[in-house]
């Protein structure tokens, strides 16, 4: 008894900051949107627009991040050379970068100094500016995205059993085979969660479409312009509410599914 | 190992990709030391950029330390022994306690930051104080102290050493200062890093939080990158990696030095 | 169907510079069963591996099958069944799966496949276990899968990486005379890596001894216990004594000893075990020498007792060099 009351001593900290600051919040949340709030998000086309746009974009970053970090996961975990460690830890850098940062890099690459149209104006073409547009935005979450992704597909593809290879070598299988029939399926618990962050943490990311001043609506930029600038406060409200839902519902699916295939 | 064309392949791809990766961050930092951008390089470099930012906005880096510092604190008070309470007890009570704390994690900042100002935008001088963003931190970044301990706690056998120090008469904060924390250093530095990076970086929370009297770190760049010549953006932006990365590099040492440990054990 | 494998010097050096195998030169005779004995890291499963193609030997080294060469032969072209320490199985697979693999990405039509795949559950009395997934079987049924994934693409070659050694003791000695009953029907050549000598004995047509890299004996397995041709091999191969008479040294195995009580014989009994089928006695010499001995149960031999030992007739060294007497 003394053992559980000491317990519950401990642990009511975090729990009350939990309450308090979070679940309190998120009830707030998703009573302010009212039914007028919820009822715009359906009708409004542009709410829904900003939704599917929302939704495409992360999809596309997820598969474009997954494609990338597999092959690089793959290929990292497997190779030894002299400065695999440096390469390593310049690549973890942007982890810890903010989406602003982030958008702002895009603009040092694709933006109208950037370095994409320094060197296509030198080889004699024009300058490819493409920072604000789909693509640049895409390039920005593909990048923040990448280290996340590189790290835990790495450690998966570090744990797959080098006998399986072999076995399926052994079996007359092509490269190709192995990839698809050995590499891959054991892969495929961390692809997906690894794949189902890369997805929430699109849908819900900021900063760099704010950087971008990006003219493609996803919806925390939608939230934000609702909030600030028209003071809408019943949609804004509404809609990250049910943002905040969405995410969250992707990673715990995400988690269960690849908690189950791990066991 | 025979390098075949394979190797060279996923080789070039690799380079490609960290090419994209890192190149931008090369020429923004180049840019912030460079003394006219449009004439690139050969114009000298200089330091007047990175003098300029820190006169408009050297209060933004410093209350962004401030806050990080502060949220260290209150992460470590909170989330320390929530991890160790979560470790010892299996129970399904504890699973969904669990479950619940890590929830700020999945939830996008910017969900988080409206419904705080709906909450509490309107109790006393809380919406202009830097308090504010203080507590969206902690919320946030309180599960990635806990998940960090919590790791550790699970891997080492917390159980016999709690009762093996039992066995030697010792009481329960003797147990917890003498043997759990001096045995959790490890989770315990790697998750306080890994807040303090969080903090500094953040900017979805914080962007809605803010009010022109608290800017951060990044709230102000987001500021330069509108307002600002490339110049001194990226000087700004230099200011940050000179904060984050030392921490970044930090943090995968004492990581990269817990593995090592635990794979000897 | 069966063929002849040949090295010509090869040896194998680590990227570390560690020397893995020292150049070997080796033939296998077509059907052959050969079994590659050796404490861990003597390089037997590293020369498995090159027969195999999973390794290339250093320069100058040949693999040959049949006399040609397949030295730069990846292990995909070579045509050999392979089963793997702990199986190897492919988790996202079944049973059935598992076992067409092979025959599937050689690109075998449907059907042939299907037949294929029903003869070796058949043949490996799987046919109840054939939609089980992987994680749902027991270690001896994982085994026949293994084996039966391994030959049913009707591979020219067999390589076993002591396929065994994740198995209890008696399920080891059932699947042992199963691996050799479908040896002898095969007829197929089959290199088998162990480090267990019973295991050997019951499998090899010969047996390979090797040590530090090096191959330290070839020969059948009543050679290598008669005749071993290093102490090493003596030791690794059955129970052996080393004993030095005034002509040299002598390997002794302790069941060609015979003990008779003798007051005056040269041995005392320091020791009585019995294991069952045999007594363990352990006699020592005036001079200090100590031997093992298994014989026969017999009450009357007690700790402490004096005994003349011979073997296979002759007494050994019973007459003490008479200024030691």
């Amino acid at each position: 008894m003394h053992d559980r009351l000491r317990a519950g001593l401990l642990i009511a900290p975090a729990l009350a900051v939990f309450l308090a600051f979070f679940l309190i919040p998120l009830g707030y949340l998703a009573v302010a949107g009212g039914a007028g709030g919820y009822s715009a998000i359906l009708t409004e086309p542009r709410f829904l627009r900003s939704l599917i746009s929302t939704l495409l974009v992360a999809a596309a970053t997820t598969v474009i991040t997954l494609f990338i970090a597999t092959i690089m996961g793959l290929f990292l975990a497997r190779v030894r050379f002299r400065g695999r460690s440096t390469l390593l830890a310049l690549l973890t850098l942007p982890l810890a970068f903010p989406g602003v940062v982030v958008g702002y890099l895009v603009i040092m690459l694709a933006g109208r100094q950037g370095l994409v149209a320094e060197v296509s104006l030198a080889l004699g073409g024009d300058r490819i500016v493409f920072a604000y547009s789909l693509a640049g935005l895409l390039l920005g979450y593909v990048y923040f995205s990448i280290p996340r992704t590189l790290l835990t597909l790495m450690a998966a593809a570090e744990k797959l059993d080098p006998r399986l290879e072999e076995a399926a070598r052994s079996l007359g299988a092509s490269p190709f085979g192995v990839l698809r029939d050995v590499l891959l399926p054991g892969m495929a618990p961390a692809m997906a969660a690894a794949g189902a962050i890369c997805f929430a943490t699109a849908t819900g990311a900021f900063g760099t479409a704010f950087a971008l001043a990006s003219r493609i609506d996803v919806l925390p930029m939608v939230i934000y312009t609702e909030f600030t600038l028209q003071a809408n406060l019943a949609v804004a409200a509404a809609l990250s509410f049910l943002l905040g839902i969405a995410t969250w519902a992707v990673l715990a699916l995400a988690r269960g599914a690849s908690g189950g295939a791990a066991a | 190992m025979r390098r075949g064309i394979g190797f060279w392949t996923g080789l070039c791809f690799t380079l490609l990709i960290s090419a994209f990766l890192i190149l931008p961050i090369f020429a923004s930092v180049i840019a912030g030391v460079t003394a006219n951008q449009f004439v690139g390089i050969s114009s000298g470099f200089t330091t007047r950029w990175i003098l300029d930012v820190w006169t408009n906005y050297g209060g933004t880096v410093l209350l962004s330390l401030q806050i990080a510092f502060a949220t260290l604190a209150i992460t470590l008070l909170l989330g320390v022994p929530a991890a160790y309470v979560l470790a010892r007890h299996a129970g399904v009570t504890a699973r969904l306690i669990e479950e619940a704390l890590v929830m700020p994690i999945a939830v996008p900042g910017l969900a988080t930051a409206l419904g705080l100002i709906l909450a509490y935008g309107a109790v006393g001088g809380l919406r202009s104080s830097w308090y504010f963003i203080l507590v969206g931190h902690v919320v946030f970044c309180l599960p990635f102290m806990m998940r960090a301990v919590l790791a550790v706690l699970l891997a080492i056998d917390l159980h016999r050493l709690e009762e093996a120090a039992r066995a030697c008469g010792a009481t329960w904060a003797q147990r917890f200062f003498g043997v759990v924390l001096p045995n959790i250093r490890g989770g315990i530095l790697a998750g306080s890093l890994m807040v303090v990076t969080l903090s500094l970086g953040e900017f979805n929370m914080t962007l809605l939080l803010h009010t022109p009297f608290t800017r951060t770190l990044p709230v102000g760049l987001a500021d330069a990158y509108t307002a600002l010549r490339t110049e001194m953006a990226s000087a700004y932006t230099l200011i940050f990696f000179a904060l984050i990365v030392p921490l970044l590099s930090a943090m995968q040492w004492v990581v990269g030095r817990m593995d090592q440990q635990g794979g000897r054990r | 169907m069966s063929i002849a494998i040949s090295l010509r010097a090869c040896g194998k050096t680590w990227a570390g510079g560690a020397r893995g195998l020292l150049p070997i030169d080796m033939d296998i005779t077509a059907g052959e069963t050969l079994v590659l004995l050796g404490p861990s890291g003597c390089g037997k499963t590293t020369l498995l591996r090159l027969i195999a193609g999973l390794e290339m030997p250093d320069a100058g080294g040949q693999v040959l099958f049949d006399g040609k060469d397949v030295t730069r032969l990846p292990i995909e072209r070579r045509n050999v069944g392979m089963v793997f320490q702990s199986y190897a199985l492919f988790p996202n697979m079944d049973v059935t799966g598992n076992i067409g693999y092979g025959l599937r990405v050689r690109g075998t039509p449907k059907n042939e496949v299907q037949k294929r795949v029903a003869e070796m559950l058949e043949m490996m009395q799987l046919t109840e276990f054939r939609h089980r997934s992987i994680d749902a079987l027991s270690g001896g049924q994982r085994q026949r899968v293994a084996l039966a994934r391994a030959i049913a693409p009707r591979p020219q070659v067999l390589l076993l990486d002591e396929p065994l050694s994740a198995l209890d003791a008696r399920l080891r000695d059932q699947l042992r005379q199963e691996i050799d009953t479908l040896l002898r029907v095969l007829g197929i050549t089959a290199i088998y890596v162990t480090h267990d000598q019973s295991e050997a004995m019951a499998l090899g047509d010969r047996i390979c001894v090797m040590e530090a890299g090096r191959i330290a004996q070839i020969g059948s397995g009543r050679d290598l216990y008669h005749h071993p041709a290093s102490t090493f091999v003596a030791d690794f191969i059955g129970d052996a004594n080393r004993y030095v008479t005034q002509t040299g040294e002598v390997i002794l195995r302790p069941e060609e000893l015979s003990l008779r009580p003798n007051p005056n014989g040269a041995f005392m009994i320091t020791r009585v075990t019995f294991l069952g089928p045999v007594l363990r006695i352990m006699v020592r010499h005036r001079d200090g020498q100590e031997l093992r001995a298994d014989v026969p149960d017999d009450v009357t031999l007690q700790p402490g007792m004096r005994v003349e030992v011979t073997v296979g007739g002759a007494a050994l060294m019973n007459t003490d060099p008479p200024d030691l007497d």
